[in-house]
């Protein structure tokens, strides 16, 4: 994630039910069919699914992964685990903030020679995925590093793009892109807010 | 979070459960093909060393190197130490070379906290082990070790654990902050030792003391043996090493009297034959070689914490900076 991701992240903590000027794009059923089609997109590209390795990137994007896995594993006939990669240590604007806690590391399978499949909920500065890729380098040499992401909402700035996108979702730079998951915040939704407005809560 | 690790009383339960649970995630990093970390590239820290050590310093050093720090080691033998130097003229030399952090040790307790007082040093200073004062470090990874063989789980602290620290308490700063350290944690520490060496003021510690080994040892979930710092000791504290070691030293019997889950650790380095049996010490109930293993996750945690952000209080800038 990058910095002004992670300031979406702690919105979306905040103001989890006071969403007055939020606007809805997804709903549960809406991220259920773009999970299910990204699922299908991902075998369908790469045709064995045993060379493939899913890591979710904490902490949603471990949750969409899990959530693929087992889609995968219903149309594959076998159990497909998901990994996850905490990217903290590998981030450009450490030392712009204090220390923070690092998240667990969860790689399920050797990668060398795999597909990886990063997965993450917002798509936007591109910089986790940076930091993501450099990760991933120091843990072995993956055939080729694919990316899918629920939502993409622009303003890349760095040379980096999605391989499997549940929504792109044009957005300003002062819109916040909220994405609400069961697993870790009791429902699933993903919401547009104008940040002018939700400054209020915060 | 602390700007300078000084005391293991600094640390509150909040801090403390920080280190442990960012020390779990790093020990992943000693197992990977590439044992390193970009995080804190450019970063200078300096190890001074007044007084010799091996695993500490080494243990520092690794934690450093796997961090992406540069490391630069000194020790006062064969430094301007030597020649007369003071304290605070080294350590002025030291931040106008650009250290990042300071780790320190010092035959004299209070040192660290004379150079973090003074700043003389604007880098982070962290305690390795101040005369018999304190070793807060030994402390997290004694806590760390004793966290994953008996509760199993992070976020969690040590509640309701019984651990008995045995020996030579007087002159162990290892003691001293563990008792603290443990304490905070909300396990239970009982001091054994011999009445000579238990220091002056003990019974304002937040501990129990007994010079009885065999009355504590049924009820203990972890026993910390320490050495018999012959180095520190310029009189008689007991009548022969053969009378302390049949008291106080742990052997076969005595271990096979602890349940059976119990863990045994030592500081080291380990005087076999004194404190402890060799076959207690290479016996599979013996975390001691584990303890180093951990002491370099712990120190990359202590390190990453001080120096990976920009200072400051965490969580409070969570938001609005960029």
């Amino acid at each position: 994630m990058s910095a002004s991701d992670d300031a979406e992240r702690a919105g979306t903590a905040r103001d989890h039910e006071s969403g007055d000027a939020a606007r809805t794009v997804l709903d549960e059923h809406d991220i259920s069919r773009a999970l299910t089609r990204i699922t299908h997109e991902i075998l369908e590209r790469n045709r064995d699914s045993a060379g493939l390795v899913l890591l979710g990137i904490p902490t949603r994007g471990v949750h969409l992964a899990r959530r693929i896995a087992e889609r995968m594993s219903e149309v594959e006939q076998r159990t497909i685990t998901a990994g996850a990669l905490d990217i903290t240590m590998y981030r450009d604007d450490l030392r712009l903030k204090p220390a923070r806690a690092l998240e667990h590391t969860e790689i399920p399978d050797d990668i060398d020679g795999k597909v990886v499949v990063l997965i993450d909920d917002v798509l936007f500065s591109g910089r986790t995925i940076r930091a993501a890729l450099d990760a991933l380098t120091e843990l072995g040499r993956p055939k080729a590093v694919q990316l899918a992401v629920l939502i993409d909402r622009g303003h890349r700035e760095l040379p980096i793009r999605a391989d499997f996108v549940g929504k792109n979702l044009p957005t300003s730079l002062v819109e916040k892109v909220k994405v609400r998951l069961n697993e870790s915040d009791g429902s699933d939704a993903v919401s547009i807010t104008d940040s002018g407005r939700s400054e209020v809560s915060s | 979070m602390i700007t300078n690790l000084l005391s293991a009383g600094d640390l509150d339960r909040t801090d403390a459960i920080r280190i442990l649970d960012t020390a779990e995630e790093l020990l992943g990093v000693a197992s990977r093909p590439i044992k390193k970390l970009p995080t804190l590239r450019g970063r200078t820290v300096v190890n001074l060393f007044f007084e010799d050590s091996t695993r500490t310093r080494i243990s520092f050093e690794a934690a450093a190197k796997r961090l992406s720090a540069d490391v630069i080691n000194f020790s006062a033998k064969g430094s301007s130490v030597s020649k007369g130097e003071s304290l605070k003229d080294t350590a002025l030399t030291l931040q106008a070379m650009g250290a990042d952090a300071v780790i320190i040790r010092h035959h004299s307790s209070g040192a660290p906290h004379r150079l973090a007082q003074a700043r003389w040093t604007k880098g982070a200073v962290i305690n390795a082990g101040d005369g018999t004062h304190e070793h807060p470090t030994q402390a997290l990874l004694d806590a760390f070790t004793m966290r994953r063989h008996l509760v199993e789980s992070t976020g969690t602290d040590l509640a309701g654990k019984n651990v008995t620290i045995v020996g030579d308490v007087l002159h162990s700063r290892v003691a001293r902050s563990n008792a603290l350290l443990l304490h905070t944690l909300g396990a239970h520490v009982t001091l054994v030792a011999p009445p000579t060496l238990l220091p002056v003021g003990v019974e304002h510690w937040p501990v129990e003391t007994s010079y009885d080994l065999d009355a504590s040892l049924e009820k203990a979930d972890a026993v910390m043996m320490l050495r018999v710092q012959a180095e520190r000791m310029n009189a008689s504290y007991f009548p022969s090493a053969r009378e302390y070691s049949r008291r106080y030293g742990l052997d076969t019997a005595r271990l096979g009297r602890l349940p059976s889950h119990a863990i045994v650790m030592h500081p080291g380095p380990m005087n076999r034959g004194m404190e402890i049996t060799a076959d207690v010490a290479d016996h599979v109930r013996s975390v001691i070689v584990e303890q180093v293993t951990n002491g370099v996750a712990v120190r990359m945690a202590v390190l990453y914490l001080l120096l990976g952000g920009a200072s400051g209080e965490p969580e409070a800038s969570e938001e609005g900076t960029s």
